[in-house]
């Protein structure tokens, strides 16, 4: 045997003895790193679920507060201010002058948020900055006309419930892309229960798949 | 226990894993996708409310409707209007590129006063009390007749406005720069009296006998044209064009007949006598003629027998017979004149000419044929009260009988023969021939007033600049003309709140005149443009700003007009064009470049192909076998008496042998970099030939040189 071999030899039996060794430590070390890595998981795991979408999302509050529910019992439909124009475009959040169709510098009503609109914009004659829940991308065509007077559907199957709530919840704007989370949806994951959960691409895609068999080319909607 | 590195890679694979199984790299995947879509650099529409308001262009003589949308009171797009009598939803390219006007580089933002070699900025109420305290002075003078006006047409109320001024103020010398709608007037008050003018039923004619009328290149009213064409095929209709050059609409006719330049009068009336000899004539028509009918048709069987009309024309013997023939024959023929655009120089024995055709074969006031319309006056203008200096000074001669003449006389007086001119919405520095002299005749006038939107080469001349509204920052009335059948008045209205400091051309002459003593303020007594337009227009008010637009006549006229063919019994000698080179250049009118009378929109330049504009040269095109080896895209300088420029050479088998075609339009030199030191201006190269007779500066062309540069 050369002295190369004995070296080798010796050296594997250091190494093997070495090894015997530390399995003691190295169980610990295991249990250890497990621990942790559960621990990191967990954590991890719970702050991309719960604490993300608080650090995506920043608040922001309506200019004030408006009654849905009032409106439409007092105009009957959603169409008397999110109305169709003539020549097919939708008109989206009414301008101010829509609102002084019945609302003039008197305050129609005792609220603190009638008199925030009589002082700051009617009197001013100053347009309301409302942040828009469903804006969609820019140089996505979306018609309205196509969808709710030419195959009937109704407003609530994409914006829900909206008309029979008496408070504006805050606007949550998404720190990256700029869009409201009504978009995306208020589920994280994207799972939506409803309808008018989420106002994905996808989403649309789902729907005309279903009502139509195709979900649509790309020309359609973006131009 | 001991934390050690197996601990931190538990830890940090743990994170990994956890974030993995979260929402995080999904939403982030997402989200990070999106937000490289939004660059703040990316130009997006902004959004708003949508609205459409309709008003009228008035860039050219066209008149079409036009809807303007808007996007939460901007404009974004001008489209062709709906339903509109002229152009129903029609547009032209610069029509729908009108909104660059608004932003041009070149627009006058405030009153300007030239101060030496540079303008300076001042208030309105400076400018309009220097400008009125100048014309006092000539009035005290004694000479209101050195006051001189240029202005684009001589109808609608601004137009109007100005030669009330004229008037009141005691000056003869208002004039127009050319246009189609001038030379429709001077044709049908040579042959049919006085306040009458044409119209070319064209959309019902089933043959047209085009002598050059870019009938697609932005003839008469362009998309009116259009759309006529676009329907010959389905109506049968046939369209002959006669011109040197195959032109599109030369392309798109059913024949073209090369003609050589200028000799267009020889043909019409070559043809004339081919329907006289074969008695292909209508005789109930002939039958209105005055002014030696029996002598015009001796001379034409004596002047024009077919082998000469043919030497002089270069046309073959069988087409022109062919041609007059068919002509004649046709149920509602039509011949039409007035070449390219039709707002360039013309020969009035040419027009009358080629209008004779349409009386011979009795196609006056018979559709799908040639209206005498009289000149409608639809404004109302009170009667003007005249102090004796301004009786005496309107009853003193005109300084010339047309504008060219005007500054030829300017020129050749030693005197200033004009104190003050006002120039409005026109560019003879620009677009009048042998542009050289006319800058040279602005040096001469002491005090120029201009009121132009842009600071374009006019301008540049003036000593006071009045910025005026674009077309779509004002109300204004626009009358139709440009050889349509129908009469049409128009309603420009303010789509948009004028973006600089600039005034309605009315409201200036309002306070100019206010400012003025006497009788000329008493003459302007309307607070506004506005309510002076609503007094004016009287009976039809109501219906023109309520539609938008009032038609004043569409049916065919009745009754025959007098036919006075005098003019050519005592017909003078064919035009001949100036110099002494091998080639003839000619102009080429194109449907991308405008008029004169405004510059070319930056989208409008952005059309043009190689073979027009390459690069910042002027591409000429010339027939191969004239060429003298030459090839495409040499650079050559080309000489005529009166200017040279460098151009490039474009071979073109469909131009004549012996003709330079240069197109009109190019050669702006103002501050505008999108639009001007681009091409070669042909005013610059091409000098006026005066018609004996008609007085009107008929240069077709220029003998021209070209030699390699």
């Amino acid at each position: 045997m050369s002295k190369k071999e004995n070296k080798n030899e010796s050296g594997s039996a250091e190494s093997a003895g070495e090894c015997t060794a530390g399995d003691t430590k190295d169980d610990k070390g295991l249990g250890l790193g497990v621990i942790f890595f559960i621990l990191a998981f967990v954590i991890c795991f719970l702050s991309g679920t719960l604490l993300f979408p608080k650090l995506l999302y920043s608040k922001k509050e309506q200019p004030f507060n408006f009654n849905h529910e009032l409106h439409v019992g007092e105009t009957g439909d959603c169409e008397s201010c999110h109305a169709i124009r003539e020549d097919g475009s939708f008109n989206g959040i009414p301008k101010l002058a829509k609102c002084q169709e019945c609302h003039t510098e008197t305050p129609l009503g005792e609220t603190e948020d009638e008199a925030v609109f009589t002082e700051m914009y009617v009197a001013k004659e100053k347009e309301v900055p409302w942040y828009v829940y469903s804006r969609q991308p820019d140089c996505v065509f979306f018609s309205h006309a196509a969808h709710t007077k030419t195959e009937g559907m109704d407003c609530v199957t994409c914006h829900g419930p909206i008309g029979t709530s008496t408070n504006l919840k805050p606007y949550e704007e998404n720190r990256i892309t700029g869009y409201s989370r009504e978009i995306w949806g208020q589920n994280i994951w994207g799972i939506k229960k409803h309808s008018w959960d989420r106002m994905k691409m996808d989403d649309c895609a789902e729907c005309h798949k279903k009502e139509t068999g195709h979900q649509g080319y790309c020309f359609q909607c973006h131009k | 226990m001991k934390v050690d590195r197996r601990s931190f890679l538990g830890l940090g694979l743990g994170a990994v894993a956890g974030f993995s199984v979260s929402p995080v790299l999904l939403k982030l995947t997402d989200d990070s996708s999106i937000w490289t879509q939004n660059w703040p650099w990316t130009p997006v529409p902004v959004d708003g409310e949508v609205i459409y308001e309709n008003s009228v262009c008035s860039l050219c003589p066209g008149s079409c409707g036009i809807s303007v949308r808007k996007i939460d009171d901007r404009p974004v797009k001008i489209e062709g209007l709906d339903e509109y009598p002229i152009n129903d939803g029609g547009a032209c390219l610069h029509g729908i590129s009108g909104l660059q006007y608004l932003y041009d580089p070149a627009r006058v933002k405030v009153p300007l006063k030239k101060n030496g070699d540079k303008f300076e900025e001042i208030s309105w109420d400076e400018a309009v009390s220097l400008v009125s305290g100048k014309l006092a002075d000539i009035r005290t003078a004694g000479t209101p007749e050195k006051l001189a006006c240029i202005a684009d047409k001589d109808q609608g109320s601004v137009s109007g406005l100005l030669q009330r001024l004229l008037k009141t103020f005691g000056s003869p010398n208002f004039y127009t720069m050319p246009t189609l709608e001038s030379f429709l007037e001077l044709t049908a008050s040579s042959l049919h009296g006085k306040g009458t003018t044409l119209g070319f039923d064209l959309e019902n004619s089933d043959f047209v006998l085009s002598f050059g009328a870019g009938i697609i290149e932005g003839w008469g009213s362009p998309v009116a044209c259009f759309k006529a064409n676009a329907s010959r095929k389905e109506r049968g209709a046939k369209l002959y064009q006669i011109e040197p050059r195959l032109s599109n609409t030369a392309a798109n006719a059913d024949k073209w007949i090369p003609i050589k330049p200028g000799t267009e009068a020889d043909l019409a009336l070559g043809m004339c006598a081919i329907i006289l000899k074969n008695n292909l004539f209508n005789t109930a028509a002939a039958a209105g003629f005055k002014g030696g009918f029996n002598k015009l048709s001796a001379m034409l069987q004596n002047d024009y027998p077919l082998s000469k009309t043919s030497e002089i024309t270069g046309i073959k013997e069988s087409d022109i017979e062919e041609c007059a023939t068919l002509f004649a024959k046709a149920k509602m023929p039509v011949a039409v004149f007035g070449k390219g655009r039709g707002d360039g120089s013309q020969s009035l024995k040419e027009l009358i000419a080629v209008h004779t055709l349409n009386c011979l074969v009795g196609s006056i006031n018979k559709k799908g044929g040639a209206f005498v319309l009289p000149v409608k006056k639809y404004l109302e203008f009170p009667e003007e009260s005249m102090d004796a200096v301004a009786n005496e000074g309107v009853a003193k001669p005109r300084l010339g009988r047309y504008v060219h003449d005007l500054f030829e006389n300017i020129n050749a007086s030693s005197q200033p023969a004009v104190e003050v001119l006002f120039v409005y919405h026109s560019n003879p520095c620009y677009g009048l021939h042998d542009t050289k002299t006319i800058k040279q005749a602005f040096g001469k006038i002491p005090f120029v007033v201009s009121f132009s939107s842009f600071l374009d080469e006019t301008a540049k001349e003036a000593d006071i600049i009045l910025p005026v509204h674009t077309f779509i920052e004002r109300l204004e009335d626009v009358p139709s003309g440009a050889g349509l059948a129908k009469k049409v008045v128009g309603l420009s209205k303010p789509v948009v709140k004028p973006v600089f400091n600039t005034k309605h051309p009315g409201d200036i002459l309002l306070l100019i005149a206010k400012a003025m003593d006497g009788t000329i303020a008493q003459n302007f007594e309307w607070e506004t443009y506005d309510q002076c337009l609503e007094a004016l227009a009287g009976s039809i008010w109501a219906d023109l700003s309520e539609n938008g637009h009032v038609i004043l006549s569409e049916n065919i006229p009745e009754g025959s007009p007098v036919m006075d063919i005098s003019f050519l019994s005592g017909a003078s000698a064919s035009v001949q064009p100036n110099g002494d080179g091998d080639l003839l250049l000619i102009p080429i009118d194109n449907m991308r470049l405008p008029g004169a009378a405004q510059a070319a929109a930056p989208f409008a330049i952005k059309t043009l192909s190689d073979e027009v504009l390459k690069g910042r040269d002027t591409v000429v095109e010339i027939n191969p076998k004239t060429a003298q080896g030459l090839k495409n895209y040499d650079l050559v300088t080309l000489t005529t008496p009166v200017g040279t420029a460098k151009v490039m050479i474009h071979l073109n088998e469909g131009i004549m042998p012996g003709v330079v075609g240069m197109v009109k339009g190019l050669g702006h030199t103002f501050d505008n970099k999108y639009v001007s030191n681009k091409g070669v201006n042909i005013n610059d190269l091409i000098g006026p030939v005066i018609e004996s007779g008609s007085g009107l500066d008929a240069a077709f062309g220029i003998k021209a040189k070209i030699s390699k540069a």
